[in-house]
C-alpha cells in the first residue's frame, strides 16, 4: 500500500490523500459495473423457459443471517479504523479481525448456498434464472473475497505493529471499498431475494 | 478588394483539385442509373422518409454554407504575420453566445416537429393490407403469404397500389431487411417480430438486400421485390398455389417417386414440347432431385420448414441464391455442381454431382416456373 | 511566477541524468516516457488499421472483386475498427493525456506512476492478443460492435470471437485503470493557484473523457462477461432458444458505445482548443462555455445510445425520446465550433502546420456533425443506418474530426517531446494532400450509402451504380496512405536532424512551454504556481520574453523509482484472461496458476519501495 510515490509528499490541490481519491474514483465506475449486473438479472427475472425460478430456488432465512454479518462487518472495520487512527493496537486488531471473520463467514454461506442449489438442480447452465443469479451474487462474491484478502493482509501488517496511526489511511481506503461491498449487497439482497416472487 | 485578390490568388492554385472531383462528381450524377437507391422513393412509406430527410438536407446545406463559409472567411480575413502586433485579447462575449446557442436550438425544434410526428406514422400497422412474412435465413430470403397459404424465396411479388405489411422474423442471427425503394430498413430479430408497410406506387424490379451484418455471406443476401398490376399478382399467387401436388400427399418432403414422370415435368412438357432427349435429361434431373428434397420443397403450399429456400416457381425468378447470380441454366447448373465455389460459407454444400447431372437437375428446376 | 526560478537554478551536477536502455524503458514510471511509449505503439497500430483499409478499399475497388476472401474480408473490416479505435485513436489520445495533463498541471508526475506503466503494458498485450489471433487464422470477424447472436457458439463456433472478447477485457482493464489515475492526478496534483476553472482546455477535455470512461467501460466489460460466460461455461443470456434476448447486448454495448464516442472526440476537442488560442495570439473564446458545453455533450453521452438502434424496432416513444436526446447534442457541439471561429476571429493566425491540421479538424467536423444530425431522425435513419452513409458520417467525425486534431497536436507538441521541430514545409504538403484524399475517399461514401450501398459487404454486383464512386474511394485511401507516409517522412527527418526545439517554439500559454524541450525527468525544477488561465502569456506580458530555460540538476527532488512489477503485474491481468480462454485446451489448473501469478506480481509491487 505504498504507491504514493512523491504525490504523498506535498500537499494535494484538494487536500485529499490521492489513493482516497482514487479508490472513490473506483468505486463509482464499479457502481456501473454493478448496475449492468442488477440490470441483466432484472431484464431476464421471470424469462426463464424452464425451472427451477427464482422463487422455488432462493431461501431467506440463511441469506438474511449473511446480510446481518456483512453489515455489522462494516461497522466493525469502522471500529478498527478509529483504533488504529488513535493508535489503539488492541482495538485495532480486535476490530480488524472480527471484520475479516465477518467476510469469511459470508463467503462461506455463499459456498454453502451455491453448493446447496447445485445439488438441488440449479447451475449457471440450467437456465436464465441460473445464469443471472450465478453472475450477479458470484461476482459480488467475488468483491467481498477480494475485500477479505485485503484486510487480512492489512491483519496481518496490523500484527506486525505496521498500521501506525500515521498509516491509518491505508486501512481507511480498504475500508472504503469494504463499505461500498456492503452497500452492493444492500441493493441485492431487495432484488434477488426478497422480491423473489415478484412478476414482470 | 486588397483581402479578395488575395483569396482569389490563394485559391488559383487548387483550382483544378477542387473542379476536377466537381465535374467528375456532375458526370457520373447524370450518367449513372441508381437502381437500389434511397433517393428515388416508390411507396408512400419511402415519401414520408424522404419528406423528412430533405427537410434536415436542405437545414444542413444552409448550415454548412453558412459556417464553412465563416470559416473560410475567418481564417482569409485574420491571416497574420509574425511580426504582426498582439491582436486585441478578447475572452468572450456573452450575447453572442447566447446567439450562437439558440439558433441552433431553434433550427433544431423545428426540424424536430415532422420527425416526431413521421416517427408516430411509421409506426402506425395499417389495417387491411396484405401481410407478407418475411423469414431471414443465413444467407437468403423467405417470403411467405399467409391469407394465400404460399410461400417463395428472395422474390417478393407484390400488387401495385395495394398496402404490404411485412411481419419479420429471423431464423438464425440478426438481419435486417432493407428495400430503400419501397421501404427503408428494419431489423430481424428471432424472438420478436417487427413490421414495416409500403404500398408501392410503381411497377417493376426493385433491389434490396441484408443491412444488419450476418456472418460470411453477408455481402450476397440480397432480394428482389416485384410490383406487379393486381391482375398479374392475382395469377403469380395461383401459379404458387398450383405447385401444389394435385395428389392427397401432402408432405412437401415427398419427392416424385422414380419412373413417373412428375406433375410439373408433364405439365412443362405438354406446353413447351421437349424434345425426347431433353425430356429424358429432365427425368433424370428428377430422380436426382430426390436427395435435394431433404432441404428443398418444390410445393410453394407446403408449411414444412425448409433448410432451404423454396424452389416451386424456381424457374421465373430472376436472380439465385439471394441476388447472387442471374438466373440463367448455365449458371444453375454451377450453382448445383458446386455451390461453395460461389457462395463460400453457404450452408448447401457440394453435392458430388457430375457437371452432367448437375445440368440435368438444372434442366429439371427450369421447368418449375 | 514560480517558473522563472528555473533560469535562476544552479548549475549543479544532475541527480536525475537521462537514462538509456531498454531496460530503463521496460521500468520506467516516468509519465513522459509511458507517454511516448503509448504514442509509439498506438502509431504502430495505427498503421496496422491503415493497411486493413487499405486492403478493404483495394477489395471494394471494383464490383464482383475476388481480390479478398469473404471470410478475409469480415476479419479485416472488425480488425480495422476495433484497431482503430482501441489500438489507435484512444491510446493515441491516452499518449498525450500521459505527456501533457502533469505538464499542463505543473506537476512532477502523475498521481500513480507505477499504475500508469501497468496501464501500458496491459494496453500493450491486450492489443497483441487482439492481433496475434491473425497468426492463428482466427482474427475477429463479426464487426466491432459484435453483434450478438452471431457471436454465440452455434453461429461463430471459432476461436475468432474469444480473440476479440478477451482482447477487450484485457484493454478494459488498462483504460479503467488509466482513468481512476489520471482522473486522480487532476483532482489532486494541480499546481498552485491553479483551480478548475484556470485549467488548460486540454486538460479540461481529457478530465471530462476520464469520467466517461470511468462510467462506460465497466458496462461493455458486463456485456463481454455476459458473452465469455455463453462461449465457455454454457450459459444463455444471448440465446433466443433458451430466452436469451440478443437486444441486450446492443443496450450494453451503445451505453458503452455512444460514450465511448465522445472519449475518442473530446480529446481532439482540447487539443485545437489548445492550437487555435496559441496561433490566433489571443486567448479561447468563451472558456466556460467550452468546459459546460463539454461537460454537457459527455452527460448527454449517456442518455442517447439507443440512436444507435432506431432500425431495431423499439416503438415511436422509445425513437422519439432518443433522437430528442440526440439533436440535442448539436447544440453544446455547435457552441464549440462558434466558439473556435469566435477564438479566430480577430486574432492575427500564424499559418502553421499545427494550426492548419486544426482548421481542417472544424472544416471536416462541421461535415460529420450536420450528417449525424440527419440520422438523428429516426425515420431517415431507417434508409441510412448500416449503409455507407454512416461510414461517411463517422470517418468525418474520427478521422476527420479525431485523427486531425491528434495530428495537429503531434505537430504542435512534437518539439517539446523531442526537442526536435518537425519541417513546417512537409508538414504543409502531407495536410494538403491528407484533407483531399480524405475527402476524395470519404466524400462519395454519402452518395454510395444514399444509393443503396450496405455496409460491411465484401463486394457489391455490378449495375448498382456503385462502380465509380468505389473507385474515386479506394483512389482517395492511396492517396490517404501516401500522406501518412510524408508524415513518416517528416519524423524521421527530425530524428535524424539536430535537437532544434526552443523551450517555447510556439509563444505558447500553458505550462508545458516553460521548462526545457524535451523536459527533465522532474519536469519542474520549482513547482510552478498560477495566476491566470494563461499562466505563461502572463508572465511574458510582465516580463517580457523569457530566456531559454536552463536544464539544471535537480538535487533533492524525490523521484519514484523505476520498477518492472507493473509489467509483471499486466502480464498476470492478460494471462488471467488468456486463460479464460484457454480452459478448453489446458483446463482450470492454468487459470488457477494465472491468478496466483498475478496476486504474486500485486504483493510484490506493494511492498516494493516507490
Amino acid at each position: 500500500m505504498s504507491d504514493h510515490s512523491h504525490a504523498l509528499e506535498h500537499h494535494t490541490a484538494t487536500g485529499l490523500d490521492s489513493r482516497k481519491v482514487a479508490i472513490w474514483t473506483f468505486i463509482g465506475s464499479e457502481c456501473m459495473f454493478f448496475a449492468s449486473l442488477i440490470g441483466t438479472y432484472l431484464v431476464y427475472h421471470g424469462k426463464s423457459l424452464s425451472g427451477p425460478t427464482a422463487g422455488e430456488t432462493l431461501e431467506i432465512p440463511l441469506v438474511t443471517g449473511g446480510t446481518a454479518v456483512l453489515l455489522f462487518s462494516s461497522f466493525f472495520v469502522v471500529m478498527a479504523l478509529n483504533g488504529a487512527q488513535r493508535g489503539n493496537r488492541r482495538s485495532l486488531l480486535f476490530w480488524l479481525s472480527a471484520t475479516v471473520l465477518a467476510g469469511l463467514s459470508f463467503v462461506g454461506m455463499q459456498i454453502y448456498e451455491f453448493s446447496h442449489f447445485v445439488h438441488e438442480g440449479l447451475t449457471i447452465k440450467t437456465n436464465l434464472f441460473g445464469a443471472t443469479f450465478y453472475t450477479l451474487t458470484g461476482f459480488h462474491g467475488t468483491h467481498v473475497s477480494i475485500g477479505v484478502l485485503w484486510l487480512a493482509t492489512l491483519l496481518i501488517l496490523a500484527f506486525r505493529g505496521k498500521i501506525t496511526p500515521e498509516k491509518a489511511i491505508n486501512l481507511e481506503i480498504a475500508a472504503l471499498y469494504w463499505h461500498f461491498v456492503d452497500v452492493v449487497w444492500v441493493v441485492i439482497f431487495p432484488v434477488v431475494y426478497l422480491m423473489k416472487d415478484w412478476k414482470p | 478588394m486588397a483581402l479578395w485578390t488575395r483569396v482569389a490568388c490563394r485559391f488559383r492554385r487548387w483550382v483544378p483539385a477542387v473542379l476536377i472531383p466537381l465535374a467528375t462528381a456532375a458526370c457520373i450524377g447524370t450518367s449513372t442509373q441508381y437502381p437500389q437507391s434511397t433517393l428515388h422513393p416508390k411507396s408512400d412509406f419511402t415519401r414520408l422518409i424522404d419528406g423528412v430527410l430533405m427537410n434536415t438536407v436542405w437545414a444542413a446545406i444552409v448550415v454548412f454554407i453558412l459556417v464553412e463559409g465563416a470559416l473560410v472567411w475567418v481564417v482569409f480575413r485574420y491571416r497574420g504575420k509574425p511580426n504582426d502586433p498582439e491582436p486585441r485579447q478578447v475572452h468572450g462575449n456573452t450575447t453572442l453566445e447566447i446567439i450562437w446557442t439558440a439558433i441552433p436550438a431553434l433550427l433544431l425544434a423545428i426540424i424536430s416537429v415532422p420527425t416526431v410526428k413521421a416517427i408516430f406514422q411509421t409506426y402506425e400497422v395499417p389495417k387491411d393490407a396484405l401481410t407478407v412474412e418475411v423469414i431471414g435465413h443465413q444467407w437468403w430470403w423467405e417470403f411467405r403469404y399467409p391469407e394465400y397459404g404460399v410461400r417463395t424465396a428472395d422474390e417478393m411479388h407484390v400488387p401495385v397500389g395495394k398496402m404490404v405489411l411485412l411481419k419479420m422474423k429471423t431464423e438464425d442471427v440478426l438481419h435486417s431487411f432493407w428495400s430503400p425503394e419501397f421501404a427503408g430498413k428494419r431489423d430481424l430479430f428471432p424472438n420478436r417480430t417487427n413490421t414495416l408497410w409500403f404500398t408501392a406506387d410503381t411497377t417493376g424490379y426493385f433491389s434490396g438486400q441484408c443491412a444488419e451484418f450476418c456472418g460470411t455471406q453477408h455481402g450476397r443476401m440480397g432480394f428482389e421485390i416485384k410490383s406487379t398490376s393486381p391482375e398479374e399478382f392475382d395469377a403469380y399467387i395461383k401459379g404458387l398455389q398450383a405447385t401444389a401436388p394435385k395428389a392427397a400427399a401432402d408432405s412437401a418432403a415427398t419427392a416424385p417417386s422414380a419412373g413417373e414422370p412428375t406433375r410439373v415435368s408433364t405439365l412443362a412438357a405438354a406446353t413447351r414440347q421437349l424434345d425426347p432427349a431433353e425430356q429424358a435429361a429432365v427425368d433424370s434431373g428428377a430422380k436426382i432431385f430426390r436427395m435435394c428434397s431433404a432441404c428443398h420443397s418444390l410445393d410453394a403450399t407446403t408449411t414444412a420448414n425448409m433448410i432451404g429456400p423454396n424452389l416451386a416457381n424456381i424457374a421465373s425468378r430472376r436472380y439465385l441464391a439471394a441476388r447472387t447470380l442471374r438466373n440463367t441454366p448455365e449458371n444453375l447448373a454451377s450453382w448445383i455442381y458446386d455451390p461453395q465455389a460461389i457462395k463460400h460459407g453457404v450452408i448447401m454444400p457440394k453435392l458430388g454431382l457430375t457437371h452432367e447431372q448437375a445440368t440435368m437437375v438444372a434442366k429439371y428446376l427450369q421447368t418449375h416456373r | 511566477m514560480a517558473t522563472s526560478a528555473i533560469s535562476h537554478a544552479d548549475q549543479v551536477p544532475s541527480d536525475h541524468a537521462e537514462k538509456r536502455g531498454l531496460w530503463s524503458w521496460i521500468t520506467t514510471v516516468d509519465h513522459k516516457r509511458i507517454g511516448i511509449l503509448y504514442g509509439a505503439t498506438a502509431f504502430i497500430f495505427f498503421l496496422m488499421g491503415g493497411i486493413e483499409a487499405l486492403l478493404i478499399r483495394w477489395q471494394l475497388a471494383r464490383p464482383e472483386n475476388t481480390f479478398l476472401s469473404p471470410e478475409l474480408y469480415n476479419e479485416l473490416f472488425t480488425m480495422h475498427g476495433t484497431t482503430m479505435i482501441f489500438l489507435a485513436v484512444m491510446p493515441l489520445s491516452a499518449a498525450f493525456f500521459n505527456y501533457f495533463i502533469p505538464l499542463q498541471l505543473g506537476a512532477r508526475d502523475v498521481a500513480f506512476p507505477r499504475l500508469n506503466a501497468f496501464s501500458y503494458w496491459v494496453f500493450l498485450l491486450g492489443g497483441l492478443w487482439l492481433n496475434i489471433s491473425f497468426l492463428f487464422n482466427a482474427a475477429p470477424n463479426a464487426g466491432w460492435f459484435g453483434y450478438a447472436n452471431l457471436t454465440t457458439n452455434q453461429f461463430s463456433p471459432g476461436l475468432n470471437i474469444d480473440f476479440w472478447m478477451i482482447g477487450l477485457q484485457i484493454l478494459g482493464v488498462a483504460s479503467l485503470a488509466a482513468a481512476v489515475n489520471f482522473f486522480t492526478t487532476v483532482v489532486n496534483l494541480r499546481a498552485k493557484g491553479m483551480k478548475f476553472m484556470r485549467m488548460p482546455m486540454f486538460t479540461w477535455m481529457s478530465f471530462i473523457t476520464q469520467v466517461l470512461l470511468l462510467l462506460a467501460f465497466p458496462v461493455i466489460t458486463v456485456a463481454l462477461i455476459l458473452l465469455m460466460f455463453d462461449r465457455f461455461f454454457g450459459t444463455h443470456f444471448y440465446i433466443p432458444a433458451s430466452g436469451g434476448d440478443p437486444i441486450l447486448w446492443q443496450h450494453l454495448f451503445w451505453i458503452f458505445g455512444h460514450p465511448e464516442v465522445y472519449i475518442l472526440i473530446l480529446p481532439a476537442f482540447g487539443v485545437v482548443s489548445e492550437v487555435l488560442p496559441v496561433f490566433s495570439r489571443k486567448p479561447l473564446f468563451g472558456y466556460a462555455a467550452m468546459v459546460f458545453s463539454g461537460i454537457f455533450i459527455a452527460f448527454l453521452g449517456f442518455g442517447v445510445w439507443a440512436h444507435h438502434m432506431f432500425a431495431t424496432g423499439m416503438g415511436p416513444i422509445a425513437d422519439t425520446a432518443f433522437s430528442l436526446t440526440t439533436m440535442l447534442i448539436a447544440i453544446p457541439t455547435g457552441v464549440k465550433i462558434f466558439n473556435w471561429l469566435g477564438t479566430m476571429a480577430g486574432g492575427s493566425l500564424q499559418m502553421k502546420t499545427p494550426l492548419l491540421f486544426s482548421i481542417g479538424f472544424i472544416a471536416m467536423f462541421i461535415i460529420g456533425g450536420l450528417s449525424g444530425v440527419m440520422h438523428a431522425s429516426p425515420p431517415a435513419d431507417l434508409q441510412q443506418t448500416d449503409s455507407y452513409f454512416i461510414v461517411a458520417h463517422f470517418h468525418y467525425v474520427l478521422f476527420g474530426g479525431s485523427i486531425f486534431a491528434l495530428t495537429s497536436g503531434a505537430y504542435y507538441w512534437w518539439p517539446k517531446m523531442f526537442g526536435r521541430m518537425l519541417d513546417e514545409k512537409i508538414g504543409k504538403v502531407h495536410f494538403w494532400l491528407m484533407l483531399i484524399a480524405f475527402n476524395l475517399t470519404f466524400f462519395p461514401m454519402h452518395f454510395v450509402g444514399l444509393h443503396g450501398m450496405p455496409r460491411r459487404v465484401y463486394t457489391y454486383p455490378a449495375g448498382l451504380g456503385f462502380e465509380t464512386m468505389n473507385m474515386l474511394e479506394t483512389v482517395g485511401a492511396l492517396l490517404l496512405a501516401l500522406s501518412q507516409a510524408i508524415f513518416i517522412w517528416n519524423i524521421i527527418k527530425a530524428w535524424r536532424g539536430p535537437r532544434n526545439a526552443p523551450a517555447d517554439p510556439w509563444n505558447g500559454a500553458t505550462l508545458e512551454w516553460a521548462i526545457p524541450s524535451p523536459p527533465q525527468e522532474f519536469n519542474f525544477a520549482v513547482e510552478p504556481e498560477v495566476h491566470s488561465r494563461d499562466p505563461l502569456w502572463e508572465q511574458k506580458r510582465q516580463q517580457g520574453p523569457l530566456p531559454e530555460p536552463e536544464r539544471v540538476g535537480g538535487q533533492g527532488i524525490h523521484l519514484p523509482n523505476p520498477s518492472f512489477w507493473p509489467l509483471l503485474t499486466a502480464t498476470g491481468v492478460a494471462g488471467i484472461f488468456i486463460s479464460m480462454m484457454m480452459i478448453q485446451f489446458l483446463g482450470w489448473w492454468f487459470v488457477v496458476a494465472m491468478v496466483l501469478w498475478f496476486l504474486f506480481s500485486v504483493y510484490n509491487w506493494i511492498f516494493e519501495p516507490a
